[in-house]
């Protein structure tokens, strides 16, 4: 389980607005049917994750119970109901990193910046994710943070990656 | 015309290693040295193999470098492209005759026993032209079936080929196109399964970064068989270049009037939209991708109705993988007798393999159906790194089970596969050597499918879960001989009473790892020793007393204060306080703390 973390939703009118834009374009491409994954990932796109009140803006927008859009956005790995944090950490545990020792790693992380997978830091710097495997298994164990990418990276090199972003 | 043409691999794995600034990099240094009307920088997708990105290939020599940094880009440009010498210092091992001249790719080790039909275009084309697509005979088969070929025709030929499933079931793809055209209804659907969630399976995005336009076809040919007009393809939104590189490729297809109304002026109409995944690796079942698509947690339907007769939005539809589409072209160019010459009896054609873990050349190979594992492991990977022992090798991911060394001499196609307690799934194939431990690669895969399960059946939601509680058991050294038995009889029982493909073969790598690998479990049970040394509990760190030269460093460092001894003499770790984090193990300078 993901901790929670108590940051009051401040979202802004702008981001409703923009919302209510989007979820209308995606309507007419759509042809109406088949749209909350993509209303989903367009509202994590502009909020960063979707809290309460977010959910109950698409609920409301598609007409359908809040409880319907909360069983979609709590079933895929791609939405978190909890903020991310300025660095999102992911480390690949598909079974070529795994093999190859990406379970240390991962370990490393959560041991250096004391969260779990998941999880977010207190100050909202830094997220951990176990993901998927995302495809350069050449490069295997492979870590992300944002969009830089370690490859054949070793438990003793996360402090000095990690000191880059603080 | 252009003397030279610079290709520079754009796939996932080489752009992780900055193949994009070697590429930026190459167009600056032209630009500036006036050479833009000579030499030609192309960006292409997948040369397969990855383990020695990024990668880029000199046409005419034919020079292929590897592990190609920023910085090597004057020397390329200054002494290849300037000056006409190879930088051998760069050239791929492999490549460099015992003459010092340069071998053809396609006889290195490597490439020498594969064959690529649903590759064919990877590291070849630029994906994000279409032009190029067309130039490889890419619309060809489009062309001829709406013209020269019945609906009829098409299914014939697709049967008669052989061709099977590449996702993973391996289910006669022409057999499917037939169901979906006997069904009555005016509105079809044809889909493509691009939701490759198989950890180290990666070929689907492979195919789909560097020849989107081949799936494209293949889904318009499929839809003109069985009377579609409309098509999607649901692809992981983690995969953002095959996302982008579709993209441009179904506004391609659409401007050139291969996608949309009337095409080849045939009457014929179709259309292609892209749905992305959210990440559920459930949504890989062909009944959950097409709630998924509905916008529906993906939670698979029982079958009957199949989709043939009931899917997408409760209309007839067919599903493929991507590498199968991609075959689908060039049979109906080449011939049914043409593709069915390839591979076994029961497995006609090629699959693609995505090598991965304790392997020299990791990356992307396809190869005849029938080939052995050795062959693959050995003669086309190299073997596994730092001499260490080939110990087995697992494929089918989650549902897949492994394979022990002495086995490796099997013909790799559907049915031997199952005959072994494993499966060709997508086509992930992951070595193992002699350091990691069965029974904790086993865990790993169940801790996947219980994140992974959708919780629909209770069998699988909590069967899962209650086999992964048990291998827990066995790593933390606290199982009994006992528990062994009820995990093979719980591992029946979520087989027998699941749904979907999850649930009936989440148990199989346990399953396959309990029949070849038994002792190695006991081993954990009877003797609470982990024979590879991988799993933490059973773990016991001890000093070498020749080799300790007394220098304290593991003791200061021990955080539990777990070592002790006196300068310059050996220490020893008092094994009732050490929590096993291998910290001295890592501080040791030489070498004198081992695991037993």
């Amino acid at each position: 389980m993901a901790k929670k973390i108590d940051v009051p939703f401040n979202g802004t009118k702008e981001q409703e607005e923009r919302l209510k834009r989007e979820l209308a374009a995606l309507r007419k491409e759509h042809g109406g049917k088949g749209l909350m994954i993509a209303s989903l990932q367009k509202a994590q796109e502009i909020y960063g994750y979707l809290p309460a009140p977010v959910q109950q803006m698409i609920a409301d927008e598609l007409g359908v119970s809040l409880a319907e859009v909360y069983g979609v956005a709590t079933f895929y790995a791609q939405f978190s109901l909890y903020p991310k944090g300025q660095y999102k950490i992911g480390v690949c545990l598909g079974t070529a990193c795994y093999v190859k020792g990406s379970g240390d790693v991962y370990k490393k992380i959560c041991d250096t910046l004391k969260i779990e997978g998941g999880q977010c830091t207190d100050d909202l710097k830094f997220s951990l994710d176990a993901t998927r495997c995302i495809g350069c298994c050449g490069l295997a164990p492979v870590m992300t943070v944002n969009d830089d990418v370690y490859g054949k990276v070793t438990p003793d090199e996360i402090e000095g990656i990690l000191a880059k972003y603080n | 015309m252009f003397r030279s043409h610079i290709l520079v691999c754009g796939g996932t794995g080489c752009t992780s290693g900055n193949s994009m600034k070697v590429y930026d990099a190459l167009v600056d240094r032209i630009r500036k040295e006036g050479l833009e009307n000579e030499v030609h920088v192309t960006k292409t997708g997948c040369f397969g193999l990855c383990a020695l990105g990024p990668i880029m290939i000199v046409y005419p020599e034919g020079a292929f470098y590897s592990q190609v940094k920023v910085e090597d880009v004057d020397e390329i440009i200054n002494e290849h492209i300037i000056k006409g010498r190879i930088v051998t210092r760069l050239l791929y091992k492999e490549t460099v005759g015992e003459d010092g001249g340069i071998k053809a790719l396609n006889d290195t080790n490597f490439y020498k026993k594969q064959h690529r039909v649903a590759l064919r275009n990877c590291g070849v084309i630029n994906p994000e032209k279409i032009e190029e697509y067309i130039a490889y005979d890419g619309y060809e088969a489009l062309g001829k079936v709406l013209t020269e070929m019945t609906p009829q025709d098409v299914i014939d030929v697709i049967s008669k080929s052989g061709l099977r499933g590449r996702g993973g079931a391996g289910f006669p793809t022409g057999r499917k196109w037939q169901f979906a055209k006997n069904s009555p209804g005016n509105k079809k659907y044809v889909c493509c399964n691009a939701d490759e969630g198989d950890p180290g399976a990666f070929m689907d995005r492979s195919i789909l970064e560097g020849d989107p336009h081949a799936v494209i076809e293949a889904m318009a040919i499929a839809a003109y068989a069985i009377g579609a007009d409309q098509g999607y393809i649901y692809v992981r939104a983690e995969y953002p270049i095959a996302v982008q590189r579709l993209t441009i490729a179904i506004r391609q297809a659409r401007e050139y009037g291969l996608l949309g109304k009337n095409i080849f002026n045939s009457g014929f109409n179709f259309d292609l939209d892209i749905r992305l995944g959210a990440g559920a690796f459930v949504c890989g079942e062909e009944t959950a991708l097409m709630t998924s698509i509905e916008g529906h947690r993906g939670e698979p339907r029982p079958r009957p109705p199949f989709p043939a007769v009931k899917g997408l939005f409760g209309k007839p539809t067919i599903l493929n993988n991507v590498e199968t589409y991609a075959n689908v072209p060039q049979i109906i160019l080449k011939g049914a007798d043409w593709f069915a010459s390839m591979g076994t009896e029961k497995s006609r054609g090629t699959k693609v393999f995505a090598l991965g873990g304790k392997i020299h050349n990791t990356g992307l190979v396809e190869i005849p159906m029938g080939t052995t594992m050795r062959e693959i492991i050995y003669d086309i990977g190299g073997g596994c790194p730092n001499g260490k022992k080939f110990k087995a090798a697992q494929t089918g991911g989650p549902s897949g089970g492994c394979i022990p060394a002495h086995l490796i001499d099997t013909p790799i196609d559907y049915d031997n596969l199952i005959a072994i307690g494993s499966m060709m799934g997508s086509g992930g194939l992951i070595v193992m050597d002699e350091d990691n431990c069965m029974v904790d690669i086993a865990k790993f895969f169940l801790e996947f499918t219980v994140d992974e399960s959708c919780g629909k059946c209770t069998a699988c939601r909590i069967g899962t879960k209650r086999l992964y509680e048990m291998l827990c058991k066995v790593t933390d050294g606290t199982a009994t001989m006992e528990d062994l038995d009820k995990m093979e009889e719980l591992c029946h029982y979520i087989k027998e009473n699941s749904l979907c493909g999850l649930g009936q073969t989440a148990p199989n790598p346990v399953l396959s790892t309990l029949h070849y690998f038994r002792d190695e479990y006991e081993a954990h049970v009877r003797d609470k020793r982990c024979p590879a040394g991988v799993c933490k509990k059973l773990l016991r760190y001890q000093i070498v007393a020749d080799k300790c030269k007394g220098c304290t460093l593991c003791a200061r460092n021990c955080p539990v204060g777990a070592i002790s001894g006196t300068v310059k003499e050996p220490h020893v770790i008092d094994a009732s306080k050490c929590i096993k984090c291998g910290v001295c193990m890592e501080k040791c300078k030489f070498g004198a703390i081992i695991k037993a």
